[in-house]
């Protein structure tokens, strides 16, 4: 066996959601083929939702994602909105966009301080790294418990949230509710400010990525429950307009659809696309903490897509602190939603990238369509190509390295396998 | 690795949602890695370790051959068994494909559904082995997590509520939705556990913590009835997350389960 014609292979890659596998194969030293397995089960929901009404679409996709639920539940309703012609704005709206805020806090945190950091120490997880760095897990669990302590407030659990509903929320909370949260957050931001310092004092290793970055963009504030798809290199779309410019294809590796930008290819959505066409609309403690990360108007650098990560949290929380101070309870928790027979779209950012979903509606609400294009998906061809080209720089590792590299490449991009996937399983082969 | 028993998490087809339950115990996750020995949790840790486990915690349902094979080798390494979760203790919201055609559902998502290899059926960890415990619920509740955790590191059975949503709502002095406020309430036949959180925000129980250990299914039906609920309206209510669960699936087509 030589460095150039070998196998190697890892079953189980950790630490991430949901479970699925890598293959990777070198043949004369060369990378020959690399796949991104995804054979998490299919369960269909698309399918099912089919005859379901109108109003029961947002607690049934919440299931696709016991981490990113807000996300399912919320472009669900910006989609039945649209085709029911209806907008949810004001301070319903706002306490939307908090919701939100917790899970991108909580999203974040479990990311960065129990999914990733623990590569960058040399740990197995966050459990043995907490042997040695009790103290540094406690704030990031501190960090998370805001994040889900906000949406149990607002939505009454952190997971699968049961106050979302089409026009608006079923309860709002008294402002007493939500006044409660300010002293919790604000110990979060200077915790997820000192996270920012100390990510970024991480080995990165160098590599940068060329794909094009899409977005939401909500020019004002940092787009998450709603904006208008844009790329870092000009493309600008309505959310009506998603599927003539993703093209999703089914491959035989993968339960999960691959995507890409007609007539332009790859490209890759979630922190690192929002950081660079949204850098602007940070808030001041964010920016802040960017600049001393030293992260640049753009990053291109997958492994630094913790400390953009990290970025987001302040942001969230500030944000989270701004929408509270502003608070007033709204008349009525949220406006009837008539049905029609239409078809509407919408388009949010969950903590991964962006979220896609269509319904058509019969006359009386009866779901007759529906498609919803997770962020995992869209990204699974960008991240099939950073791991080719970050394996082709590194064939002179030793297996054990390479592989626990290339873990940590994939998990680069949080992959939410469940909206996709089971069991990330790494081979490696290289033969002749 | 600290001491006590061993603990593997195992994932079957779900959301993940209630294993992530185990890591938002932000107060007591540190505290509970300290008395079992992790064993197995891919979503936590890369370090993994053979069987047997003392306890295996089992999320998800069966809907391929392959995990018809892996529950079967869970089952023999796994000393306590424990199925968390609708999806694992009833089949989950995919178990809605149990009342469908499975092949339109594979042709409605995937353009070339030769690719996939799926059983048309997704059922819970019950229909394949000895299961030791179940903690219902989606997602299942924390501290119903923790007691169950904390039950079994004492040698003791969890306790763990039988009785419906109802009897939460009296104790949190939440007035009753189905009587007094003519909205449509799965709480008389749903087991109770989650705090009555729904009734609480003002909205009707929608059973994610499936069927009560005792229940009367054709009263509640007469009361949705009343309240202007169409038969295929309460058919839906009752084929959510735990539609395959039996008690639920017989009050959602009353006529097939006659037959």
């Amino acid at each position: 066996m030589t460095h150039r014609d070998r196998s190697l292979s890892v079953a189980g890659l950790a630490r991430v959601e949901g479970e699925g596998a890598m293959h990777v194969r070198v043949r004369g030293g060369r990378v020959a083929d690399v796949q991104l397995e995804i054979y998490e089960p299919p369960r269909f929901f698309e399918g099912f939702l089919r005859g379901r009404g109108h109003t029961e679409v947002p607690d049934i996709t919440a299931r696709i994602c016991g981490i990113c639920p807000v996300a399912y539940q919320l472009s669900a309703c910006a989609a039945i909105e649209d085709a029911c012609g209806v907008t949810v704005g004001g301070t319903v709206a706002d306490l939307r966009r908090l919701l939100y805020c917790g899970e991108w806090i909580q999203s974040h945190a479990l990311h960065i301080y129990l999914l990733h950091a623990p590569d960058f120490l040399g740990y197995d997880g966050a459990v043995e790294m907490a042997r040695d760095h009790r103290w540094i897990v406690e704030r990031g669990l501190a960090i998370k418990k805001v994040g889900n302590r906000l949406m149990e407030v607002i939505g009454g659990r952190a997971i699968h949230p049961i106050n979302v509903r089409v026009g608006g929320l079923h309860r709002v909370p008294p402002a007493s509710e939500l006044r409660a949260l300010i002293d919790p957050l604000r110990r979060a931001l200077a915790d997820a400010v000192s996270t920012v310092d100390w990510v970024a004092g991480f080995d990165f290793p160098q590599f940068e990525h060329d794909h094009e970055l899409l977005a939401l963009v909500q020019p004002g504030s940092y787009a998450i429950e709603s904006g208008t798809p844009r790329t870092d290199r000009g493309l600008v779309f309505a959310v009506s307009d998603f599927e003539r410019h993703i093209i999703e294809e089914q491959v035989p590796h993968s339960t999960a659809l691959h995507a890409r930008l007609a007539g332009r290819g790859r490209y890759l959505t979630g922190p690192l696309a929002r950081y660079t066409l949204s850098r602007q609309w940070l808030s001041p403690v964010a920016r802040e903490a960017a600049d001393r990360a030293g992260l640049g108007e753009q990053c291109r650098n997958p492994f630094r897509s913790i400390v953009v990560r990290a970025v987001e949290t302040v942001y969230a929380i500030e944000e989270a602190l701004r929408l509270i101070a502003a608070y007033q309870p709204p008349a009525a928790p949220a406006v009837p939603v008539p049905a029609r027979a239409a078809v509407g779209f919408g388009a949010t950012e969950a903590p991964r990238g962006t979220l896609f979903h269509r319904y058509g509606l019969a006359a009386d609400g009866t779901i007759a369509t529906a498609r919803i294009v997770p962020p995992t998906s869209q990204n699974q061809a960008s991240i099939e190509d950073d791991l080719r080209r970050f394996v082709e720089g590194r064939l002179e590792l030793s297996d054990h390295q390479l592989t626990h590299d290339c873990e940590q490449a994939i998990r680069n991009y949080d992959p939410c396998i469940s909206c996709a996937t089971h069991f990330l399983d790494l081979t490696m082969l290289r033969e002749a | 690795m600290g001491t006590g028993p061993t603990l593997a998490v195992w994932k079957f087809s779900s959301c993940d949602g209630c294993q992530l339950s185990l890591l938002d115990c932000e107060d007591e996750l540190l505290a509970v890695a300290g008395r079992v020995r992790i064993a197995y949790f891919l979503e936590a840790t890369r370090a993994t370790a053979g069987g047997p486990y003392d306890v295996s915690l089992v999320e998800g349902s069966v809907t391929t051959p392959h995990d018809v094979e892996r529950i079967h080798q869970i089952r023999d390494q796994s000393k306590l068994l424990v199925a968390i979760g609708a999806c694992a203790t009833a089949g989950g919201i995919q178990a809605l494909r149990n009342f469908a055609d499975v092949e339109q559902f594979r042709s409605v998502v995937y353009p070339s559904p030769e690719y996939l290899s799926t059983l048309d059926t997704s059922t819970p960890v019950s229909a394949h082995v000895e299961v030791d415990l179940e903690l219902v619920g989606c997602p299942i509740d924390r501290r119903q997590l923790l007691e169950t955790l904390g039950a079994i590191l004492a040698g003791r059975r969890p306790d763990l509520p039988g009785h419906s949503v109802c009897f939460e709502c009296k104790a949190r002095g939440t007035p009753c939705l189905l009587v007094a406020g003519g909205v449509p309430c799965l709480g008389p036949v749903t087991r109770a556990g989650c705090g009555a959180l729904c009734p609480a925000y003002g909205r009707g129980c929608f059973g994610c913590f499936g069927p009560a250990a005792t229940l009367n299914p054709p009263a509640l039906v007469a009361r949705l009835t009343e309240l202007g609920l169409s038969p295929r309206e309460v058919t839906r209510v009752f084929r959510t997350f735990n539609a395959a669960a039996p008690a639920f699936a017989a009050a959602a087509a009353p006529e097939e389960a006659e037959v």
